[in-house]
């Protein structure tokens, strides 16, 4: 596709185009050019590059929520006492066992569903149909939902465990062992679909007859999933899951409506940590603080990312 | 499919997508199984998956504890406001982007992938600063602002796809035949865009319905608040919930979202694999 939108390209520049058009052209097209990318530009360079470099600025001050008219600027100081409090790192550390927790099982099982669905089996349409349920969904029903799964006395689950007689269950969101856990499966079912369906596309990009000639070659299903499957779909895979990591790492309504950050922080995840420090709190420049590391942290994993497609560019 | 798949392996598959369904449906069926039960069933120690006395009870109670109506028509508002002015302003930024390179469409698609990693909370403190020196903390028009930046990168993302599959010589044809620039934008090119805006608007328009993070902070009082935030009154301070309104909100909630979606489920996948296949 890129490359036949080049060909019209050049052949727009080709034999056709008079002299007089081509002095007239560029500064008609610039004219027009601004007239039409203005009306979004001003709102992006307003209300989200501004705000972006205005929230990296308050990570230098002591900017707090009823007195936002003496702030003060204060330096590295915010970043001083993050390094020095256990429960952002607490919290940090939190993220990151979420965000592995969720998009490592999310990768895996999309991608066994993804190849399933890319056979010829009859129940096909059904778990498409499905998929798009959990896309769809606020995130505030997706926890709720959940939380109507895991209640204790009135859930299916515990009910399920009881029927089976496995025990009585327990309070799987309010238990310290069992609430990240719980949780971690909550994010995985929300964002399975999106990945399956991504994988999906990518593997209907595989040529077929690759597959038919692997095949007569008498290579068994793993080796035409390594040598033929594989090789097509690592971009997209490559590009979902570095998406994923850092959507999970920056999620805060799922949690907030399963645990709100119980029992005692430990399912905390920094959104909700640097939230509550914000608007609960007050302190506008700490939890800016916080978010700087956040975007820190995201942009090592964006740049891993993108060495890694770059990579994958060269083989090709 | 290739013909040497043995039966046992064909049978393998039909039990892993039956997991799978399992997996998929088991919460939402529950969720609808829980907002039509009657209070006596909820409170029962053994839980069925079937309603035995089906019942609109938790309906009516949901509507009664929460002001339900309010809030959906405020989510309906502000997400049909995000929707309709976000693609006005992106479309034709989204058409300048796919016809030509320039270095302002290389900074926007980076500001398009940098958008998606972003911790919502180094945006959200200095648009809670900016909207309240404003004065608008706590209205609709704050958070519409809010929602149609937020669903701006999407949408260029979108557009530019739908734009480069009308080809550039349909275009050419029209100014051959004397129309101007402009007059072959909204003339030529944009009835074939026609289909990708609308499929883009309602995208935007369900990013917004099921926004909650941004409502969250810019909205304080219940009469104001979107649908998701009411959502969570639901839910007691302790954690303690009426269970069966609860269950009955949040299902009417989804409904529109699952609607709009399954209308344009297959573009959207369709421009999140260009988006993640190209460069």
């Amino acid at each position: 596709m890129t490359l036949a939108s080049a060909t019209v390209r050049s052949g727009r520049h080709g034999p056709s185009g008079s002299p007089h058009d081509k002095q007239t052209r560029p500064v008609n097209r610039n004219a027009g050019t601004w007239f039409l990318v203005l009306p979004a530009l001003i709102p992006i360079l307003i209300l989200s590059v501004g705000p972006l470099l205005y929230g990296i600025a308050l990570a230098f001050t002591d900017a707090q929520s009823g007195r936002t008219r003496s702030t003060q600027w204060v330096g590295g100081l915010n970043f001083q006492d993050l390094l020095h409090d256990a429960l952002f790192w607490d919290s940090f550390r939190i993220g990151l066992l979420w965000a592995v927790g969720v998009t490592v099982p999310q990768f895996v099982l999309a991608l066994g569903l993804a190849l399933l669905l890319n056979q010829n089996l009859r129940m096909r349409w059904l778990a498409r149909a499905l998929a798009i349920i959990p896309w769809a969904m606020p995130e505030v029903v997706v926890g709720i939902m959940w939380r109507l799964v895991y209640n204790p006395d009135a859930g299916i689950l515990n009910e399920t465990i009881r029927d089976l007689g496995l025990g009585d269950g327990r309070d799987w969101l309010t238990g310290l062992a069992t609430a990240l856990p719980a949780v971690v499966v909550v994010g995985v079912w929300a964002g399975m679909p999106q990945t399956t369906v991504a994988l999906l596309a990518g593997l209907q990009n595989t040529p077929h007859e690759l597959h038919e000639a692997a095949a007569l070659d008498g290579a068994g299903a793993w080796r035409r999933f390594r040598t033929v499957t594989w090789p097509v779909l690592r971009p997209v895979a490559l590009s979902i899951t570095a998406l994923n990591f850092i959507w999970n790492f920056n999620s805060f309504a799922l949690v907030y409506v399963l645990t709100n950050g119980g029992p005692g922080g430990r399912t905390r995840l920094p959104m909700l940590f640097a939230y509550e420090e914000a608007f609960r709190y007050g302190q506008f420049g700490y939890a800016a603080a916080m978010g700087c590391v956040m975007v820190a942290v995201i942009s090592v994993i964006l740049a891993v990312y993108l060495v890694g497609r770059l990579r994958g560019g060269e083989d090709r | 499919m290739s013909p040497r798949t043995s039966r046992s392996a064909r049978a393998g598959q039909y039990v892993a997508l039956l997991g799978y369904l399992v997996f998929l449906a088991f919460p939402f069926l529950w969720l609808i199984s829980t907002a039509f039960k009657p209070a006596r069933e909820l409170g029962s120690l053994h839980p069925t998956w079937i309603p035995e006395h089906p019942t609109l009870d938790n309906f009516r109670k949901a509507f009664d504890e929460q002001p339900l109506l309010q809030a959906a028509s405020n989510s309906l508002i502000a997400a049909l406001c995000a929707a309709i002015v976000a693609v006005l302003i992106a479309t034709p930024m989204a058409y300048v982007m796919a016809r030509h390179r320039s270095r302002l469409s290389t900074a926007t698609t980076g500001w398009v992938v940098v958008s998606q990693a972003f911790p919502f909370v180094l945006l959200i403190i200095p648009l809670f600063l900016v909207l309240k020196n404003l004065h608008l903390i706590n209205t609709l028009w704050g958070l519409i602002m809010v929602y149609v930046v937020w669903a701006l990168p999407f949408a260029l993302w979108m557009l530019v796809g739908y734009v480069r599959a009308v080809p550039a010589e349909v275009e050419e044809a029209a100014s051959v035949d004397g129309a101007g620039r402009l007059r072959t934008l909204v003339s030529v090119t944009a009835p074939l865009l026609a289909p990708g805006i609308v499929a883009t608007a309602l995208f935007a328009f369900i990013t917004a319905w099921n926004e909650f993070f941004f409502a969250l902070v810019l909205l304080k009082t219940p009469e104001k608040q979107t649908l998701p935030v009411v959502l969570t009154h639901f839910i007691g301070a302790e954690g303690a919930a009426d269970l069966g309104p609860l269950a009955a909100a949040a299902f009417l909630a989804t409904l529109p979202s699952l609607v709009v979606f399954a209308i344009i489920q297959r573009r959207i996948t369709g421009s999140m694999l260009a988006g993640a296949v190209k460069s």
